[in-house]
């Protein structure tokens, strides 16, 4: 295709296969560069619960195990909108409330006018997508800068909710199959089965891409890397599954409670979906080069605005499914769904998870180990009995820890980097 | 080398509000060649450059790409006929690797889903066929390269797409020595490779070194387009500064300044 004549050496000349010690030693010269991804959000979740399980015994029960998953289910699902504003470099302060304001759209759908869940969540998605397109044309086509412009939806959207609720009312969500949501779980075998779906699916992408690389003589990573993460993934969803399935119940005899929650898989396919849109499409990849280098990414025939407007839908969106879930989770809405520190949290997820505020930088994944050590960490000081206070005290100083790693880590790459 | 050029550009005009910036300007690239766009800060260079790349709209004046006139209306029609540019501030995005940068804006996809194997493979293909041997990984990001990597990156960039015609904006600029000669090294090599190569350079050592011809701009005119063998270094200097040298350049009175008055006898290009 290119008009230049292909030399003998070809390709080779800039391709070899790797072996493991110099993969390891590529990923570790990748960490001492500043490019150290997720492995802050990594160590302090591993720190965070040695330390809990050793300060509360009861932080290790399944039944504990089970609440994380539900605790930080809202949370984690704004952050992973929030990802995608934050790759370009601009921010999303409504994305809380905006949940509010979908699920209380939710909520009067649902129990207000009467009509089944599916039209409720439809409604409640489509207001997450409204309410993206408002704020995308705003920061993109007027140029508001994207602090304002959300600062002002966090403050108006909170009165939409007290509208909405009128005058703070709060109003029940009853619905069977909203509830079960947050609620309900899995049965153990439908659990085992999506994990034994995922990890197979996960391989054959590996395995696959393995192939197709090989073939064509390109760079691999070493078959033995490729194997330990399809199999470190099997040992990780295996456990988890083991653990949500045991009994959860204090008194099996009143009512079982076993199995992995309705959220997690969710969660998963939310996760999967995005991931996929982020890293192997070529909107994910204009997403980057806008969050890296606008003009350059203008130069290139990108269509900035557009990239710059569909990540606030994206944002809302997933705030809208967030605010579906705490509504679920909550059996009702009331006027400060989404409030308090739901936005702060899932910013904080964001970040301790290894998504950079300053652009360019960030996986959905991030966001669900961020809002992982999140909920480890409301939840594990609950446990000690802390008040809200401490907990929130705990949670700003974590949050601005994660932010320092970020802005640490980018003067380090930007001085080992040759620029 | 081959009589016929690749483009031609006559009697271009381009202003600015008041302000004349290109005046009758002729020039022309030939495939093969590298020809050196030289001339003073504000003598027109860039702006000359941004009416090749469609970016600015011309006034009056003809393009005739490969024998036939053509009409350049947008970044688009550029690339189309095969115009690429490389820019000075590089147009890379930091973030992402080599392969990515390379087809930034233009993936390879099967379906949704971006090739990745094929688009490296090209990649490796297009910096093999430049002997660029500097890079280590393709999957490496564009922010651990030095200031030489990154321009062969642009400039591989650039050729990737089957293009006839690459301008250079000052692509040395900012870079060390031995990076300076690698860049010019792969310049000629483009040229060799058959296209057409317009370098803009203010380093005098730069253009003797590897250019063919050599076109100066003063104040917006064309003062003179010559073999670089039929010139000397002092010569170019007189007439980047001056707009003349002995016989070359501007005959009468030079220009008094960039917004004076049309010239006498002003064109009859045609509509662009």
């Amino acid at each position: 295709m290119s008009t230049t004549a292909v030399k003998q050496e070809g390709p080779a000349a800039v391709t070899s296969t790797p072996s493991v010690g110099s993969h390891v030693r590529g990923y570790w010269r990748r960490v001492r560069g500043g490019d150290i991804g997720a492995l802050p959000a990594v160590l302090g979740l591993l720190v965070l619960c040695t330390v809990f399980a050793i300060m509360r015994p009861s932080f290790l029960s399944a039944g504990n195990f089970a609440n994380l998953f539900t605790q930080g289910a809202a949370v984690t699902l704004i952050a992973m909108g929030l990802v995608f504003v934050l790759l370009l470099g601009e921010i999303d302060l409504s994305a809380g409330f905006a949940s509010g304001v979908c699920a209380a759209v939710l909520a009067n759908v649902v129990t207000v006018l009467g009509y089944p869940w599916y039209v409720a969540v439809a409604a409640a998605v489509l207001t997450g997508v409204v309410i993206g397109t408002i704020l995308g044309l705003l920061v993109a086509k007027i140029g508001i800068p994207s602090f304002v412009v959300t600062l002002a939806g966090f403050l108006a959207f909170q009165g939409v909710v007290l509208l909405l609720m009128e005058e703070g009312r709060n109003i029940s969500v009853r619905d069977s199959v909203l509830v079960a949501i947050a609620n309900r779980n899995l049965p153990p075998l439908l659990g085992w089965t999506l994990a034994a779906v995922a990890v197979a699916g996960y391989a054959a992408v590996q395995l696959l891409r393995y192939r197709n690389r090989a073939a064509r003589g390109l760079v691999t990573d070493p078959m033995v890397v490729v194997l330990a993460r399809i199999g470190g993934l099997a040992v990780i969803l295996g456990l988890a599954v083991y653990v949500l399935n045991l009994e959860r119940s204090r008194n099996v005899l009143i009512s079982s409670l076993k199995g992995v929650p309705i959220v997690v898989p969710i969660i998963a396919v939310l996760l999967v979906v995005w991931t996929f849109v982020l890293h192997r499409t070529s909107y994910g990849r204009h997403i980057y080069a806008v969050g890296g280098n606008k003009e350059a990414a203008r130069r290139a025939g990108i269509n900035v605005d557009r990239i710059r407007i569909s990540v606030f839908v994206i944002c809302s969106t997933m705030a809208a499914i967030g605010g579906i879930v705490a509504a679920s989770r909550a059996n009702s809405v009331d006027p400060n769904t989404g409030g308090s520190n739901v936005l702060l949290y899932a910013v904080g997820a964001a970040v301790i998870g290894g998504t950079s505020l300053f652009g360019g930088k960030g996986r959905v994944l991030d966001a669900v180990l961020g809002g992982a050590v999140v909920a480890v960490i409301d939840n594990g000081m609950g446990l000690m009995g802390y008040s809200s206070g401490v907990k929130y005290v705990v949670t700003g100083v974590v949050l601005l820890l994660a932010a320092s790693v970020d802005a640490l880590s980018r003067r380090r790459a930007a001085a080992s980097g040759s620029r | 080398m081959s009589a016929t050029p690749l483009l031609e550009l006559r009697g271009i005009d381009k202003s600015f509000g008041p302000v004349q910036v290109l005046r009758d300007v002729a020039f022309a690239a030939y495939p093969g060649e590298v020809t050196a766009l030289v001339g003073d800060n504000g003598a027109g260079k860039s702006t000359l450059v941004k009416c090749i790349s469609g970016i600015y709209p011309t006034d009056a004046g003809q393009f005739v790409f490969d024998g036939r006139p053509v009409n350049i209306h947008s970044p688009r029609d550029a690339a189309a006929l095969g115009i690429e540019v490389v820019y000075q501030d590089l147009a890379l995005c930091d973030n992402l690797d080599i392969v990515q940068n390379m087809f930034l804006g233009r993936e390879k996809r099967s379906g949704i889903i971006l090739d990745e194997p094929t688009m490296e493979q090209m990649a490796a293909e297009t910096l093999a066929g430049l002997s660029v041997r500097t890079v280590k990984s393709l999957r490496q990001q564009v922010s651990s390269l030095s200031g030489g990597q990154r321009q062969t990156v642009a400039i591989a960039k650039a050729v990737l797409w089957n293009s006839k015609l690459v301008i250079l904006d000052e692509p040395t600029a900012a870079l060390g020595v031995a990076q300076t000669a690698q860049v010019l090294e792969l310049v000629r090599r483009l040229a060799d490779n058959g296209l057409a190569v317009v370098l803009i350079s203010h380093n005098m050592n730069d253009v003797f070194a590897v250019s063919d011809r050599i076109a100066a701009l003063y104040l917006g005119q064309m003062v003179a387009q010559v073999k670089t063998t039929d010139i000397t270094h002092a010569q170019v200097v007189e007439l980047i500064t001056a707009g003349r040298s002995g016989g070359l350049g501007l005959t009468g009175e030079p220009a008094t300044n960039g917004n004076g008055a049309a010239p006498a006898g002003s064109t009859t290009g045609g509509v662009s």
